[in-house]
């Protein structure tokens, strides 16, 4: 019989302490037996010889000391069976006695000695197991024992006893925080430790230890990056969350060039400005004159070490454990890229099926985030949908992040969907919602008369707690026009008749004082009401028809002055002082006798000043300043031992602080230096060349990459690669660092690319001849040429008049990834570009071969048109140079592809076979040395209603061949990527294509007139206007089109205006309408009626006028208003 | 001398106190300081303090917001105290409190709450107030391995059970008689591995390896049966038994179904990226090995359709119930375990109702109605109505209660994936392999 059914008993009772206990030993002396006498019998079962009775003995004792009973007066017997044989035994009394050592300390002592030789066995284990209870008896006089202890095993052999010895250092720490500095000199050595094991326990010990000697990190920044996979999930969280802090000392603000050119780019990110951007504020002048100078001088250069970060990082959104994905998510927030933040969303929805405590605690963070970064979560916006069965607080929380999700387009999907939830049972929740309806209708002004109504009707719901919700949100939203709405007043005033809910009756009265003009008839009636009903009211009440009665007064004295009097004289003698107060204050001030004050002459000013709206705003803004998913955050209050999250850096420290010595299995160290003179490298080799965010996850992880130490023995491949095969290897290497710098390029200025991928084609073709003789110089003189390139292009950039607005729009577009468009490099092809646009501007109008009906442009008639060679130009003048206008994208890279490369570019042609498709012509690349056989596409992935039409196969591709291909996708109206797999005859490769939004557009021909009839029924909700002020380089027509043209796929309609030009365009199922006032004002319709595309064209709206916006001016919104 | 035994004394006196501010001072950050399992009634049954003691006094404010919040569920799960961090979690009509000082992530502390709980399911079967008093040794004994000065350390059901064996009822007899004991006699090796999941030295002699693949259907489904929103949860749950070291290897016939996927730490994460396939040494025994969901772009079939009309009359206190349940899109399988829950308003009284199939009940107390369909036969659907009253006096409820709907279909995976093959590496032997797919209704719930 075990303790266990001692337990069963005892619940009842707890005042008979234990007394079951000793039901079954009839030795024990029955119920007589005192609490002294019961423990000597523990005594003596402890001091027996035989295991079992000690082993039961012991178990008692952890049963008490486990429901908090006191059981220290045993520690004298407990302690002499520290040396037990019997293992259990030994555990309890461990157990035992590191409860109770810090009340017995001089006793503990007896038991030191047997650990310490416990830390001498040769078990690792049992050295381990030693340490782990000497370090948690908390007892002053051993700290020296412990540090002693502690140092010795920070250099053990066993990488879990270097564990155990980081796990003891805070609690060492704890005891005696004097041994700090001895105790970062273990830490110190223990972070150099290589083993995962080690990792994340002396991170740990880092955090509570020193969590401000960052320094110490730096030289195994790379090693805790690298090894971040492989570390248990509780040390991942710790360092993550370590990381981040690190990341944010030393590298620059990813988004620093966006904030700088964006700011007060759009009211609604000013509303929402973060504290960064506030901070920037004060200098905004200075900063601004200099933005665009500095972002040319200084373009932004993402670290690789900070690259490293967010790329080891992104597989932990995969783990099982929350805490894990919630870490790895604050990261991306924190410190990524804007555009890549996105990639968060998917897990972070994910954990929304978890517990519903970890529903809570990420709700939290993710309505945070929604309010700085919208557009990443309003693709799961039915994911925050909420159900009847849901805990409230989860309810509340969910209405809060999809109210912050409301926007234009999708409000009246959120509207209908919280209409269902005001029938709710849950009646907090339904009042969480009147308010979430008052919120939306403030930041939407388009919905904001059909909340009211809505509200309106809810004021006749039986539920009174409803109806005075409504009340209170009514009145805040009444309170931003009241001139519209006297009728809902009116109609609020007749609920005073029925609303018993003090608040609401409250807001009632308040209303109807504040806008008594507007109801005239009604007020006197409502005070007469109230006076008689004074004494029963509740206190606020009083005082709302104290202001009531003082409003009327002052404005329609002749009807209500008796009236005033008679309340003035009940609050006079009214049990609260408060009321009493006011009371005579306002008599005072209103009622004019001789001695009245100075103040009277001005009461009107006082009573019926005009009141500021209330501004309704979620409880989660700027919350975002606490580092997310920390308790500080989901208090929104600093916890103790929080650590701030360092703001970014002005300009980033020196990085080769990171460098550790060069690596054993480096060979060749006249290489290796030549690389670190280069560019500041990891000292992994990275032959994965780190494709642009828009590409998918598939092709990324294809290519075969060494720095990730993801499947243990796979390890660090490239290392062992280049030991093995030599040359061949290296110069791949090489390459493969090549790649890198040019990925950063790509991903700094985009626009650089079109040229680079023109002339890597080239350079491909010579590359392969050399690479037969000569594989080392190869590559350096490739990178010579790169630089010579980049001179060469910079050159004409200065040349051209344009070059400064194009460099910045380059940094814009770069930042924000949106789909970017072609930037001409060279003057020449610049001016062949222009006489293309000439050609398009002195067209005689095309509108017979339009069919203005459905405008849409028929396939047949597009063949049709392909013969012309004329209106081939001016259907699509991109077509003439496609390689120079339009931006390619790299679908392959070839050392992914074993020398197969292949990039593809949006041809902007009309896809013959199916004129929902959009053409993508594709262009192989075969730099390997063998034939490339049987190319062709298989295993397509698409989002429902996506269709694809494959390319025909290329049969055979010589080596250093090129081909090209052209291959129809139809997207469906959405930005989501197409996958699937490009096969050869030996290999797959997982490819994805990502569409820009403005390349799912299809221009269409309209003439002026059809133009402005098209345009004159979409007015009002399907309008937005920007007003721009555009640089004096930008204000001709040419480069507007130009600009807009390259930014999306849309087609000019010749106007005899030379003040105004109109583009347009339809895609499938939408229509676009971009009208253009060259001097000022940017006019874009949009149709609504399609839902599908709804945030495809505001992202599109968001690229034109981007495209057309410049640096350092601002650009206001200003929606819904007309163009003069 | 002297002077340290002054020292003592003083020490003694000073942490005897324990009061919390001094503590708050001396103590510098943890993870979790202590736990505490209270009952569903608010019973302290069991305390572990990994540092200095915290009085159980601390516990009061938990109480009283549980007080406050009425409904368990609702208890905010991170509350602050003067000096203490309060994060809870709720599991088997139980709460596991944990009282940290300091800034800890909460998610941290949750997410290892709910592993402490799931150890104590996988140890005693269940995690119940009445299972862990019974074992309130081998729980202490789990709790000190699974956490050390507050931050965990052996989290792994495999390596916990190679230290403390789970107990069995023979083992508890055997113990009793020969004095043995449950902690295991061998020291634990297993986190010394660069496996820990699993543990070293696994012997069988039927090599056997189980897949689960179990999906949920999450659904909303409105007024008039059409999908608000719907979307499919899927797990597999692997039940592998096989000696020594296998490697296993999981192709899918369609992996590119999945559109989110989490994995057990044992699955090789690059395999998955670059071949989409699941390559693992799985752990022994019973676990999880991935949970993915299902694109939500992808229509969900919904295998039930549910006609319904719940009024109230505006006059009298009274009201019609009619739900009839039929088949829609069950890809050929059976409707099984089809029970219909519905919640009904505050001031329903009671029900009058019958079933063409199957049996309902009334909870007086929580309202419910609740209706045990059973088999869903399309021949003959179930069909279950009758009237409702309402206290006499209240007003017409406003709301119409929603229907949650449970249901199992066999041998189908609701989203068309399949498994197409596993293969084992590194052992010599030939495993028994099986793969079972059921699906079933998450969170299925129909407005009305």
């Amino acid at each position: 019989m075990s303790s266990s059914s001692a337990f069963n008993e005892e619940k009842g009772g707890s005042s008979s302490v234990g007394e079951p206990e000793y039901g079954h030993d009839p030795a024990s002396g029955g119920i007589f037996s005192s609490d002294y006498k019961r423990h000597d019998d523990l005594k003596e079962m402890l001091d027996s010889n035989k295991d079992s009775l000690k082993l039961e003995a012991m178990k008692r004792i952890v049963a008490m000391i486990a429901r908090g009973k006191n059981a220290s007066d045993l520690f004298p017997a407990v302690v002499k069976n520290v040396a037990c044989k019997n293992i259990e035994v030994k555990k309890l009394v461990y157990v035992y006695l590191v409860r109770y050592a810090e009340e017995q300390q001089d006793l503990a002592l007896l038991s030191i000695s047997t650990f310490q030789r416990g830390l001498k066995d040769p078990n690792q284990l049992i050295r381990a197991s030693a340490l782990r209870v000497l370090s948690s008896i908390r007892v002053t006089i051993i700290v020296p024992i412990m540090m002693l202890a502690i140092k010795e095993a920070a250099s053990d052999m066993s990488p879990y006893v270097r564990k155990t010895a980081a796990h003891a250092i805070p609690k060492l720490y704890s005891l005696d925080p004097e041994q700090k500095d001895q105790l970062i000199e273990v830490i110190e050595k223990l972070l150099a430790d290589k083993t995962t094991l080690v990792a994340g326990s002396v991170v740990m010990a880092f955090e509570e230890v020193c969590p401000e000697r960052i320094d110490l990190i730096h030289k195994n920044y790379r090693k805790l990056c690298n090894l971040l996979i492989d570390v248990e999930e509780w040390g991942q969280v710790v360092i993550i969350n370590m990381l981040t802090r690190y990341a944010r000392t030393q590298f620059l603000n990813p988004n620093i060039n966006e904030s700088l050119l964006e700011e007060g780019g759009g009211g609604e990110k000013t509303f929402y400005g973060s504290d960064e951007d506030e901070d920037e504020d004060e200098e905004e002048k200075e900063k601004k004159a200099e933005a665009a100078a500095m972002a040319k001088r200084k373009p932004y250069v993402m670290d690789p070490d900070h690259r490293l970060l967010l790329r080891n990082t992104k597989p932990l959104l995969q783990s099982r454990n929350a805490a894990v994905v919630m870490a790895v998510a604050q990261l991306y927030f924190h410190l990524a890229p804007k555009a890549e933040v996105g990639v968060i969303a998917k897990a972070l929805v994910r954990l929304l099926r978890s517990h519903s405590e970890v529903q809570y605690v990420v709700l939290q963070n993710v309505a945070t985030m929604t309010i700085k970064r919208r557009g990443m979560f309003e693709p799961y916006l039915k994911s925050f949908y909420i159900r009847s069965t849901d805990p409230t607080q989860i309810k509340i929380l969910k209405l809060e992040v999809l109210t912050n999700l409301a926007n234009e387009t999708n409000i009246s999907t959120i509207l209908r969907e919280f209409q269902t939830y005001i029938k709710s049972m849950d009646k907090d929740f339904v009042a969480a919602t009147i308010q979430a309806i008052g919120r939306c209708a403030t930041n939407i002004g388009e919905v904001r008369d059909t909340c009211l109504n809505g509200l309106v009707q809810l004021l006749s719901n039986r539920d009174e707690l409803v109806v005075a919700e409504s009340v209170v949100v009514i009145k805040k939203l009444l309170q931003m026009q009241p001139e519209k709405h006297s009728d809902i007043i009116k109609h609020m005033a007749k609920l005073t008749d029925n609303i018993q809910v003090p608040m609401a009756r409250a807001s009632i009265l308040w209303l109807i004082g504040e806008y008594c003009e507007h109801v005239p008839k009604i007020a006197p009636d409502v005070l007469r009401k109230m006076a008689k009903s004074f004494t029963n009211e509740e206190d606020i009440v009083k005082l709302q028809i104290l202001n009531l009665a003082a409003k009327l007064y002052l404005t329609n004295s002749k009807q209500t002055k008796l009236l005033t009097q008679y309340v003035l004289n009940l609050a006079k003698y009214d049990q609260n002082y408060d009321i009493r107060d006011r009371a005579r204050f306002i008599r005072q001030l209103i009622v004019p006798t001789e001695k009245s004050g100075a103040l009277s002459k001005y009461a009107k000013k006082l009573f019926l000043a005009l009141k500021p709206a209330p501004v309704l705003e979620s409880p989660f803004k700027d919350r975002d300043h606490f580092q997310l998913g920390s308790l500080s955050h989901l208090l929104n209050a600093k916890a103790g031992g929080y650590q701030e999250l360092p703001d970014w850096p002005e300009s980033a420290p020196d990085p080769s602080v990171r460098n550790v010595e060069v690596p054993e299995w480096t060979k060749c160290s006249s290489r290796e230096k030549r690389k670190e003179k280069k560019v500041e490298k990891p000292f992994y080799s990275d032959s994965e060349g780190e494709s642009g965010p828009t590409e998918s996850a598939d092709s990324e992880s294809d290519s075969a990459s060494g720095s990730e130490s993801g499947s243990g023995s796979e390890g660090s491949g490239s290392a062992s690669e280049s030991e093995e095969s030599g040359e061949v290897s290296v110069s791949e290497e090489e390459e493969g660092e090549e790649e890198e710098k040019k990925t950063k390029k790509r991903e700094l200025k985009k626009a650089v690319q079109e040229s680079e991928s023109e002339q890597s084609s080239e350079e491909e073709d010579r590359k392969h001849e050399r690479k037969m003789k000569q594989r080392k110089s190869d590559s350096e003189s490739e990178s010579d040429e790169e630089e010579e390139s980049e001179s060469e292009s910079s050159q004409s950039e200065s040349d051209d008049s344009e070059s400064e607005a194009e460099v910045r729009k380059k940094k814009k577009a770069a930042e924000s990834k949106p789909p970017s468009k072609p930037v001409k490099k060279e003057t020449k092809k610049e001016k062949k570009e222009m006489s293309l646009l000439d050609l398009d501007d002195f067209e005689p109008a095309p509108s017979p071969q339009v069919t203005p009906v459905n405008n849409l442009l028929s396939n047949s008639l597009v063949t049709d048109l392909e013969g012309l060679s004329l209106s081939e130009a001016v259907l699509s003048p991109a077509t003439i140079a496609p390689s120079s206008a339009l931006k390619s994208y790299e679908l392959l890279h070839r050392i992914t592809g074993e020398g197969l490369s292949v990039e593809y570019c949006f041809s902007r042609q009309p896809f013959s076979p199916d004129a929902n498709m959009v053409a993508v012509q594709m262009q192989f690349t075969n730099s390997s040395t063998s034939d490339t056989k049987n190319l062709h596409m298989e295993d397509v992935k698409l989002q429902s209603g996506m269709r694809v039409k494959d390319f025909p196969e290329i049969e055979s591709l010589p080596a250093g061949e090129t081909a090209t291909a052209v291959m129809g996708i139809d997207f469906c109206d959405s930005t989501q990527a197409a996958n699937f797999q490009l096969c050869t005859h030996t290999r797959k490769f997982f490819v994805s294509i990502q569409p820009p939004v403005g390349e799912l557009m299809r221009p269409v021909f309209l003439t002026e007139n059809e133009f402005k009839k098209e345009q004159g029924q979409l007015m009002g909700m399907n309008e937005i206007t920007e007003k721009l002020t555009l640089d004096a380089k930008c204000r001709n027509e040419h480069t507007i089109v130009q600009r807009v043209t390259t930014a999306a796929n849309l087609s000019r309609v010749p106007c005899g205006s030379d003040r105004e030009c109109s583009l347009s365009n339809v895609p499938v199922k939408c229509s676009l309408n971009v009208s253009l006032l060259v001097t000022s004002r940017v006019t874009i319709y949009r149709s609504t009626r399609s839902s599908g595309l709804g945030l495809a064209i505001q992202v599109l709206e968001r690229v034109i006028l981007r495209s057309l916006g410049t640096a350092g001016q601002k650009c206001t919104i200003t929606k819904g208003k007309k163009p003069d | 001398m002297l002077v340290s035994l002054l020292m003592l004394c003083w020490s003694v006196d000073f942490f005897s106190s324990s009061k919390p501010t001094t503590v708050l001072i001396t103590v510098p950050a943890e993870m979790i300081n202590s736990l505490f399992l209270i009952s569903h009634s608010g019973d302290i049954f069991l305390e572990k303090h990994w540092k200095s003691v915290i009085s159980r006094s601390v516990c009061d404010y938990f109480l009283e917001a549980k007080e406050k919040a009425g409904d368990p569920e609702n208890v905010a799960p991170v509350l602050q105290t003067p000096h203490h961090y309060l994060i809870s979690i709720y599991r088997g009509k139980l709460f596991f409190l944990s009282v940290t000082q300091t800034e800890v992530p909460p998610l941290f502390v949750i997410e290892f709450l709910h592993r402490v709980a799931d150890t104590f399911q996988d140890y005693f079967g269940d995690c119940s107030e009445v299972l862990i008093k019974e074992n309130t040794v081998t729980v202490y004994e789990l709790l000190e391995e699974m956490l050390d000065n507050g931050f965990p350390l052996a989290t792994e059901s495999n390596v916990l059970k190679e230290m403390i064996r789970p107990p069995t009822i023979l083992r508890s007899v055997v113990n009793t008689l020969t004095g043995g004991s449950n902690v295991g006699g061998t020291l634990p090796t297993g986190q010394l591995s660069n496996v820990p999941w699993r543990r070293a030295g696994v012997k069988y002699t039927n090599n056997e390896a189980y897949f689960d693949v179990i999906e949920e259907i999450d659904a909303i489904l409105d007024k008039s049966g059409t999908t608000v929103f719907a979307e499919i949860q899927g797990v597999i749950e692997a039940c592998v038994k096989l000696t020594g070291m296998p490697d296993l290897t999981l192709s899918f016939m369609n992996p590119r179904l999945l559109d989110d996927v989490s994995f057990h730490p044992c699955v090789r994460f690059k395999r998955w990226e670059s071949e989409h396939v699941l390559s693992f040494i799985p752990p022994d025994g019973n676990f999880r090995l991935m949970s993915y969901h299902v694109s939500s772009q992808n229509l969900v079939a919904i295998p039930v359709y549910v006609k319904q009309n719940i009024s109230f009359l505006e006059t009298g206190s009274c009201g019609r119930l009619d739900i009839t349940i039929g088949p829609k899109q069950t890809m050929g399988k059976t409707v099984e375990s089809l029970m219909v829950t519905i919640p009904m308003p505050k001031s329903v009284l009671s029900v009058n109702l019958t079933a063409t199939q199957g049996t309902y009940t009334f909870d007086l107390t929580t309202k419910v109605v609740l209706w045990d369909v059973g088999k869903l036969n399309p021949q003959k659907l179930p069909n279950l109505r009758g009237s409702i009253s309402i206290q006499t006096g209240a007003p017409k409820p406003e709301e119409n209660p929603s229907i949650n709907i449970d249901m199992k279909l066999q041998q189908l995976a609701i989203s068309g994936l399949k498994v197409s093959r596993l293969d084992m590496y590194g052992e010599k032997y030939k495993p028994f392999k099986g793969v079972k797919y059921v699906t079933k209704a998450g969170k299925f719930q129909v407005r009305t």
